[in-house]
């Protein structure tokens, strides 16, 4: 008997059992299920849930893999001994810092998602596939692990299980997860010392009374904020060789993988683009006010007013945000008329936040998290409009 | 007013197993069979006891709530059984045919002496009203209402469906004396739709309102046309009728006889040599398909792959279908299936499925979902195959949570189950989408009727 249908007798045999979703789980990740169409139409296409999910994965590899070379790469720089960027000692030092987060991340999601499957009888959904992977990408490196625990439940129950799982959420939960971190433990999410793997332990061990160098893991948008210098180029910027959140650095790889996600028709382009859109207005608004000098060098918005509006779109996390994020199908707009208010407003908002309210430098999340309440809204305008037309057709008969 | 019709949005399904335009005549069926259920939300009535003998057209069923409204015997024969579920609820009535068919005399009529009253008694009277299905709500028309138009398709774009052109050659005497008759039903016109390149023996027949309708399926779905031609506004009433049963009434008209003959396409990747038969309303399934499939781990479908109904090899031809579809059942395991590339499947992603990159590709599907039922989750991929003006999955979900208003004003009196067919196919979440609007559909006919 091969491996086929043994599985197929467990389960057979685990009908009506408390287990089998747990069961299912593993059994649905090697063989598609042998469930056959008994309603409607007879065939169906070849896409489902996991295999769209998994192509989000996949675009998120790469910033993951990359993420971990920069964190050893970051870490060893600051730390007065710089290594090459593709070096082994670059990523094995990354891999062993941000393997945990990933793995964290994981299981305690994950574990949730079965526990919930299981109270509930149904099958386990596929949605955290993607949350997990964004999560590890989406925190500083030296995030404590328990912290990233807590953190991750209270993201899946309050942000997702609550609400009925997977497709019914309103919030992202991946996001509910990074804001529950900035606001529950700050000093952990921001400042100065959090994006360079080991810069909080120097600061920990300088205020201990032991004499060594201060190391610096400010991002580059928290330097703008403080009105300070920062030393790095825009091919930097562009290719990701900054401090930041794990995944969020290089827009290149991010760029490639958004191009991919609209190729594959996984995620919307429309969303991604209007948020483009609404960031560089926001951006050249911004400008404009310095230009025509109502900003001046005093002023504390000076530094990030004055950022030329298109590095708004290479700094920190809003490319992140806005391919991986903002297009989340549950959360999101979903007609696509609304696609482009909801996308261009993520935009327009991320910078807005971005600069006016410098202790939360990273506009997107808050930006988007808005937008999430705001799309049914945006949605219920859309659809009025469609229910508004076949009124005024019926008036234009009977008139 | 003519009108070009042109569709962009949609997706034409090619699959393997396209009917040859040769026609047989398929083995005699012993046994025809009616089925109440093809005759949706009808409650009906037995007008024949087993062992009764009846004549081709001479009524078996009648509508409990309207008694005008009769449904005939396909054959001559003898009522020799009558099936029964739950609450003594008539499932089946069976027709051992006579080895010599008489029909029973209606009377040949003269249209043009006729009204539409009378038209509508003797369509009633004859057993052909209820070829007429009616839009809102998908059921069969009532004759109470007069219809602001009758449309009919003679374009077929679902997937392996009969070619009209082909069946219906011939046929026009018949096809024009059905359309002149519904012509007096309406207050309006009767619209035919034909393929832009067709070579429709409707193409030069009066008293009706051409279009040729081009683009992917569903441009041959007569709710997409609808839509685009004249719309359902609310306290609207349209009819459709498929142009098969059109030969039926058309024969009426002329001979007075209710002929079920009817010819259907035998298609699809598991049947040896597909091809049309000649054969009846009600006929066994058997004697269409016996000796002609391949393997023994197949799906018989009356009607198309999207929307006809599963049946088993004792059951019979459904009342409205012209076809008999045969794929493979999907029911085994697929190792790694959720994240292999996949080239012989389709799909309207590009997700590692390949299908874009072969256009012309004949594809041979089975019935496997291709992965679990859950919450609807992608956005987006509907309006792609979704040619109406209505948004398909925010009228899907006030048809879940059964919300009335929004529903119609959401457009439910323009939308029938078939019109959400690919909607369905291309649904990553694998929810039952024609399922859901018939059961929103069947609601608003009970709460609003």
């Amino acid at each position: 008997m091969g491996l086929k249908e043994k599985l197929h007798t467990i389960k057979e045999n685990g009908k009506g059992k408390k287990w089998l979703p747990a069961f299912e789980a593993v059994h649905t990740f090697l063989y598609t299920p042998n469930e056959t169409t008994h309603s409607g139409g007879h065939i169906k296409g070849a896409d489902d849930l996991k295999r769209t999910m998994t192509m989000v994965v996949l675009a998120l590899i790469p910033c993951l893999i990359f993420g971990m070379f920069n964190t050893g790469f970051q870490h060893f720089k600051a730390f007065g001994a710089p290594v090459e960027f593709l070096s082994m000692d670059a990523f094995w030092f990354g891999f062993l810092k941000v393997l945990p987060l990933v793995v964290v991340s994981y299981v305690v999601g994950l574990g949730i998602e079965v526990l919930f499957a299981i109270i509930k009888g149904h099958e386990v959904e596929e949605g955290y596939f993607v949350t997990g992977m964004l999560v590890p990408l989406i925190v500083p490196v030296d995030i404590p692990l328990w912290m990233l625990s807590v953190a991750v439940i209270f993201g899946v129950v309050i942000g997702k299980e609550i609400f009925g799982g997977t497709g019914m959420n309103i919030l992202n939960p991946a996001l509910i997860i990074r804001a529950f971190l900035f606001f529950a433990y700050p000093t952990w999410m921001t400042g100065d010392k959090v994006w360079v793997s080991g810069a909080v332990e120097r600061a920990n061990e300088m205020a201990a009374g032991v004499d060594v160098a201060a190391v610096s893991g400010e991002t580059i948008l928290g330097s703008l904020a403080q009105g300070k210098e920062f030393a790095y180029s825009v091919y930097d910027m562009f290719f990701g060789f900054i401090p930041g959140s794990v995944g969020e650095t290089s827009t290149f790889l991010i760029l490639l993988a958004g191009l991919f996600l609209i190729f594959t028709k996984i995620a919307s382009w429309r969303i991604m683009v209007s948020a483009v859109i609404g960031a560089l207005v926001m951006g050249l608004m911004f400008n404009g006010v310095v230009n025509v000098g109502w900003i001046t060098e005093g002023s504390k918005f000076y530094s990030l007013m004055n950022t030329v509006f298109w590095h708004h779109l290479i700094l920190g996390g809003f490319a992140f945000g806005v391919v991986f994020m903002a297009t989340d199908p549950v959360t999101g707009s979903q007609t696509n008329k609304g696609k482009w208010i909801y996308g261009f407003f993520i935009g327009f908002i991320s910078i807005m936040i971005r600069v006016f309210n410098p202790a939360y430098p990273e506009g997107v999340m808050l930006a988007i998290l808005l937008m999430n309440v705001f799309a049914p809204t945006i949605d219920h305008f859309i659809v009025r409009s469609n229910v508004k037309g076949r009124l005024k057709r019926l008036k234009a008969k009977t008139a | 007013m003519s009108k070009d019709i042109h569709i962009k949005k949609g997706l034409d399904i090619k699959l393997k197993g396209e009917a040859t335009k040769l026609t047989e005549n398929a083995i005699a069926s012993d046994v025809y069979t009616l089925m109440p259920e093809d005759f949706h939300s009808i409650i009906p009535k037995l007008s024949v006891k087993i062992g009764s003998q009846v004549k081709a057209g001479e009524a078996v069923l009648y509508n409990k709530t309207n008694e005008e409204m009769k449904f005939p015997s396909p054959v001559s024969g003898e009522v020799c059984d009558i099936v029964r579920g739950e609450k003594r609820k008539i499932l089946a009535i069976k027709i051992k045919a006579d080895s010599e068919q008489q029909f029973f005399d209606f009377g040949a009529k003269d249209l043009k002496a006729m009204n539409a009253d009378e038209i509508k008694s003797h369509l009633l009277a004859t057993g052909c009203w209820p070829f007429l299905k009616q839009r809102p709500y998908d059921v069969i028309a009532n004759p109470a209402n007069t219809p602001k138009a009758i449309f009919v398709s003679a374009y077929a774009s679902a997937p392996l469906a009969a070619d009209y052109d082909y069946v219906l050659a011939g046929k026009e005497k018949e096809l024009q004396a059905a359309i002149t008759a519904l012509s007096k039903l309406t207050t309006g016109e009767v619209h035919v739709s034909i393929g832009k390149n067709a070579n429709s023996p409707l193409a030069g027949l009066n008293n009706l309102n051409l279009h040729k309708v081009s683009g992917p399926h569903p441009s041959g779905n007569v709710g997409t046309q609808i839509n685009k031609i004249s719309p359902v506004n609310k306290g609207e009433t349209v009819w459709t009728i498929n142009p098969q049963d059109l030969v039926i009434i058309g024969e009426l008209f002329l001979t007075g006889k209710f002929n079920a003959e009817r010819i259907v396409a035998l298609a699809g990747s598991s049947v040896e040599a597909p091809k049309y038969y000649k054969t009846k309303i009600g006929s066994s399934i058997t004697s269409l398909v016996n000796g002609k499939l391949k393997g023994n781990n197949n799906r018989i479908i009356s009607g198309n792959v999207l929307t006809g109904k599963a049946k088993n090899i004792k059951e019979n031809l459904g009342y409205y279908d012209n076809m008999i579809s045969v794929i493979p059942e999907g029911n085994d395991y697929e190792l790694f299936g959720w994240n292999l590339p996949v080239f012989n499947k389709i799909s309207i992603s590009r997700a590692l499925t390949f299908s874009w990159l072969m256009p012309n590709k004949k594809y041979d599907l089975n019935t496997n979902t291709n992965g679990e039922h859950r919450a609807f989750v992608v956005t987006g991929a509907y309006e792609e195959v979704f040619p109406l003006d209505i948004y398909p999955m925010q009228i899907l979900k006030s048809c879940m949570y059964q919300d009335l208003d929004e529903m119609e004003q959401m457009g439910m009196y323009e939308v029938a189950p078939e019109d959400f067919a690919l909607t369905e196919f291309v649904c990553v979440s694998k929810q039952p989408h024609q399922e859901i609007i018939r059961k929103g559909l069947d609601l608003m006919l009970k709460e609003i009727g």
